[in-house]
């Protein structure tokens, strides 16, 4: 039963011990130790646990690891290429874009898809792609901003 | 472990200092003067600074860290902060009540100034010189006319002890002079949190731990009837399903096995209806046994009300809130024997280990409570539970336990933001002077800190007595009175004595409740005066910091002078309101500004920017204030416009984000703030105060808006378009 399933996280492959329904958040987590992608409500509502499969943002907390197949899945940690964080991630620390910092990795994992997507979304487009990360304590101005600012990091504007 | 190296310290320093000592009552802690509890100069080159207050999400580590790096003048790179440990650090009780920067700050910079002196005598004697020649850069002291001659804290004190008190009033550095406090020094937290790092307690793990997560019961006050253990036959990895009375869990090998076993397990409970109907909860909260503070009897009430020309009177209702953390509640604990090491995202670890050791009968200093930082709690979540929960599961099965808390525990299990019913009234005479102010509050107790394990859900489940009686009764009383200037004036708080749902601290505990009512009254009273909302205020508020707080939201918020409400009547109405409130009477001054927009027809609210003033006295971190006062204005706008706990006679029915939904981000309007340092008043806390003026300024900006009066939190359409008709 388990020993079949292999997955691509953040570039490498790993072989799932789990059962094939486990969903994919506690592989992640427990199996390849991540710590990115947090468990927030476990019915796919708050976007916590994000992750992204190939360039699409995913609810991993429900979705069955036997249903990834060879798609690549890139976490929180996997942003991170050569030891340099992502221009997101940059953002964020500039912005002080956190508050807890529980729902941030969705709130990354979010932008880096939108960004791909839509270099340069409007105010309305940032809100519409954010909204169903929840925050608790607050911090939608500022993460809107480090959303912004990723926007000039990434086009080359601000960026080093 | 780290934690181990502490161990040896010398006994002389153990006895005196107040780490890990054995009573673990006292709200706020113990105090100690003990210099060696607070700061420790390390061989290389770092400064450990402890504190027993722990971070809450609101950046109190960098606040503190910069605190002790402007006092010790040494860089903030070099200070290591340990917050929260049983055996490490300072009893500081609760972290609550925005008292970290108050207390922890406050000892911390004295033990800074101690610490520095001492250092400065020492470099005096090695260096042969006297100590007004001497300088001080990044923890190397030097000789001024010889830059030469110098010698760094560490290789004066590295690992050695001070061995001596923090003396009482230690002048400490003037506060034009800081280079640290006072600066955006970022949060030392962020760059982890956003590269994946291990940062919660969610994350954290130990060798050979196992999986837990919990069948509770779907009410409270249910019984366990039968458990059938076989149903979960064939399923892989169940260690032990723990049941004691009504407690009961699951410990597996891995997590998904815990929540596949939690599921799957037979249990059949027998309920009764132990809450009053929704529909009933003011009046049942009106109808209860109270026990009675009169707060204010100043003039004579009666008289000044009798003879007032206007009579005023309102009613207004906050429901039930759930403190909602994003992240819901994790703890491991490793229990062997009667040695217990429990990991935790509680505010006070201090209390709750001493009510650990009572729960499982071990003496309190075997109970050593390290505390890891969780989801935001502001206030009292699960947290405290979990640990409880972890413990007893740790305990069956003699190994290590993360027990992680679903998202329907954490909703109906964690103690809510107490419903409130306030009712006041106001007389005005001819010129619209008010001559007559009567508040009052029926509230349970605000606070319900988990002193005994009655106090804990896992006490309750295995006693089988489900308690909402408190012992003592705190926090409706907060921003009961005003800051106004009324000459006849009363403010009574009923205190109910049995909540219906279980209740405890939230943000401002009633600060927000009581400004709220108090808020919108003055509100009430202005538009029957027929006067200007801001202009009516400042009559009664002699105090200058007051004043320019008032008057700096409205001139940011571009406010025109004028009667409410506005008296146009389109589709799509907009108005604007003030509220202002002086946290706890004495700590800070805040007033906000909000502009809405109401879709008369269906009821939407919009809040479209809200402008907060803020005076705080000294600000510590300009940048993490404005976090703080932007986040308090969201998550408040959020409890205002959209929260409230739905329940029947027997089952709480908010269990989910659908069924307690939040604000998003569509919904988050412009948040403008305008920070007014004092460089020479102390720095007060800023965690809570702007939580506290939001929901009275978004209620006096739809009444500016419409017309229609707003009494009851939340501010749904329905309620808006109930008020309209």
């Amino acid at each position: 039963m388990s020993g079949e399933i292999v997955i691509t996280v953040n570039g490498k492959p790993y072989t799932v011990q789990s059962a094939p329904g486990t969903p994919l958040l506690y592989v992640l987590r427990n199996e390849i130790g991540l710590n990115g992608p947090h468990f927030g409500c476990g019915g796919e509502k708050c976007g916590a646990c994000m992750v992204l499969i190939g360039a699409e943002p995913k609810l991993s907390c429900h979705l069955p690891v036997s249903e990834i197949g060879h798609a690549r899945i890139t976490t929180l940690e996997g942003l991170i290429e050569e030891g340099e964080l992502h221009p997101v991630q940059r953002a964020f620390i500039e912005e002080q874009a956190t508050q807890c910092g529980y729902c941030v990795n969705g709130m990354i994992i979010t932008t880096a898809a939108l960004l791909w997507k839509n270099p340069h979304p409007t105010d309305e487009q940032i809100r519409t792609a954010l909204d169903g990360n929840l925050c608790r304590c607050g911090t939608h101005l500022r993460i809107m901003r480090a959303v912004k600012r990723a926007e000039i990091l990434i086009s080359g504007k601000g960026g080093d | 472990m780290a934690n181990q190296g502490r161990q040896t310290k010398p006994e002389s320093m153990r006895r005196k200092g107040h780490r890990g000592s054995g009573r673990r009552e006292a709200f706020w802690g113990q105090l100690t003067n003990w210099l060696d509890d607070w700061l420790e100069i390390n061989s290389d080159g770092t400064v450990t600074a402890f504190s027993g207050k722990v971070e809450l999400g609101t950046g109190v580590r960098t606040a503190l860290a910069q605190i002790v790096a402007e006092e010790l003048d040494v860089s903030i790179e070099r200070v290591k902060m340990v917050m929260g440990d049983t055996q490490r650090t300072p009893d500081e009780g609760y972290t609550a009540g925005s008292m970290t920067i108050n207390s922890s700050g406050t000892a911390l910079r004295n033990a800074g100034s101690q610490a520095r002196r001492i250092l400065f005598e020492l470099a005096a004697r090695r260096l042969a010189s006297n100590l007004d020649q001497l300088n001080v850069q990044d923890g190397v002291i030097s000789v001024i006319q010889d830059p030469q001659r110098k010698v760094s804290y560490a290789e004066l004190m590295g690992g050695k002890a001070f061995n001596i008190e923090v003396a009482e009033n230690i002048p400490v550095k003037d506060s034009q002079t800081y280079k640290v406090v006072g600066t955006s020094t970022p949060r030392e937290d962020i760059p982890r949190k956003v590269a994946g790092q291990s940062a919660f307690i969610q994350d954290f793990r130990v060798p050979g731990m196992l999986h837990a997560r919990l069948v509770r019961p779907p009410s409270v006050g249910a019984e366990l009837v039968s458990l059938d253990d076989s149903s979960l036959a064939g399923l892989p990895g169940v260690v032990k399903v723990v049941q004691r009375n009504n407690f009961i869990g699951v410990v597996t090998e891995r997590e998904e096995q815990a929540i596949l076993a939690a599921q799957t397990l037979k249990v059949e409970w027998r309920e009764r209806p132990t809450l009053p109907p929704m529909q009933e909860l003011y009046t049942t909260l009106r109808s209860r046994r109270t026990e009675d503070n009169f707060l204010i009897d100043q003039g004579d009430f009666d008289a000044a009300w009798k003879n007032a020309s206007r009579q005023l009177q309102a009613t207004y209702y906050q429901p039930y809130h759930a403190h909602a953390s994003i992240g819901p509640s994790c703890a491991v604990a490793d229990v062997k024997g009667d040695q217990i090491i429990v990991w935790a995202s509680t505010p006070g670890p201090y209390p709750l280990s001493g009510t650990l050791a009572k729960l499982l009968d071990v003496p309190p200093e075997n109970v050593h409570l390290i505390h890891v930082e969780g989801a935001g709690s502001y206030g009292q979540n699960g947290s405290d539970d979990a640990a409880a929960d972890a413990v007893i599961l740790s305990q069956a099965v003699g190994r290590p336990v993360r027990l992680q808390w679903s998202r329907q525990d954490e909703f109906v299990w964690e103690p809510k933001a107490p419903a409130m019913v306030m009712e006041v009234r106001g007389g005005l005479d001819l010129q619209g002077n008010v001559v007559a102010w009567d508040y009052q509050v029926w509230s349970p107790s605000h606070v319900a800190r988990a002193h005994s394990p009655e106090q804990l859900v896992a006490g309750q489940l295995l006693s089988g007595q489900p308690s909402t009686q408190f012992g003592f009764s705190f926090g409706a009383e907060r921003n009961a009175p005003t800051n106004y200037s009324f000459t006849n004036q009363r403010v009574t708080v009923h205190y109910i004595a049995d909540s219906p749902l279980r209740a405890s601290s939230f943000r401002s505990l009633g600060g927000a409740e009581n400004t709220f009512a108090n808020e919108s009254f003055m509100d009430e009273l202005a538009a029957d005066a027929g006067m200007d909302a801001v202009e009516f205020r400042l009559r009664y508020l002699p105090d200058e910091r007051a004043r320019e707080v008032i008057k700096s939201a409205a001139s940011k918020a571009g406010w025109e002078a004028r009667p409410s409400p506005q008296g146009k009547s389109n589709r799509l109405a907009e108005g604007r309101g003030i509220a202002f409130a002086w946290y706890e009477n004495d700590q800070a001054i805040v007033a906000s500004v909000a502009h809405v927009q109401v879709d008369t027809f269906s009821g939407n609210v919009r809040v479209k920017r809200i402008v907060v003033a803020h005076d705080c006295g000294l600000i510590i971190n300009p940048d993490g204030l404005r976090n703080q006062i932007e986040g308090n204005t969201i998550q408040s706008l959020s409890r205002a416009l959209k929260e409230e706990v739905l329940f029947d006679e027997w089952r709480i029915k908010s269990v989910d984000w659908e069924s307690y939904p939040i604000l998003t981000f569509s919904e988050v309007p412009e948040v403008e703030i305008f920070l007014i340092n004092r460089p020479k008043q102390p720095a007060l806390g800023a965690g809570e105060p702007s939580t506290t003026t939001t929901a009275a300024a978004v209620a006096n900006a739809i009444f500016d808006a419409t017309g229609a009066r707003l009494r009851q939190i939340p501010f749904t359409p329905e309620r808006v378009k109930a008020a309209l008709s």
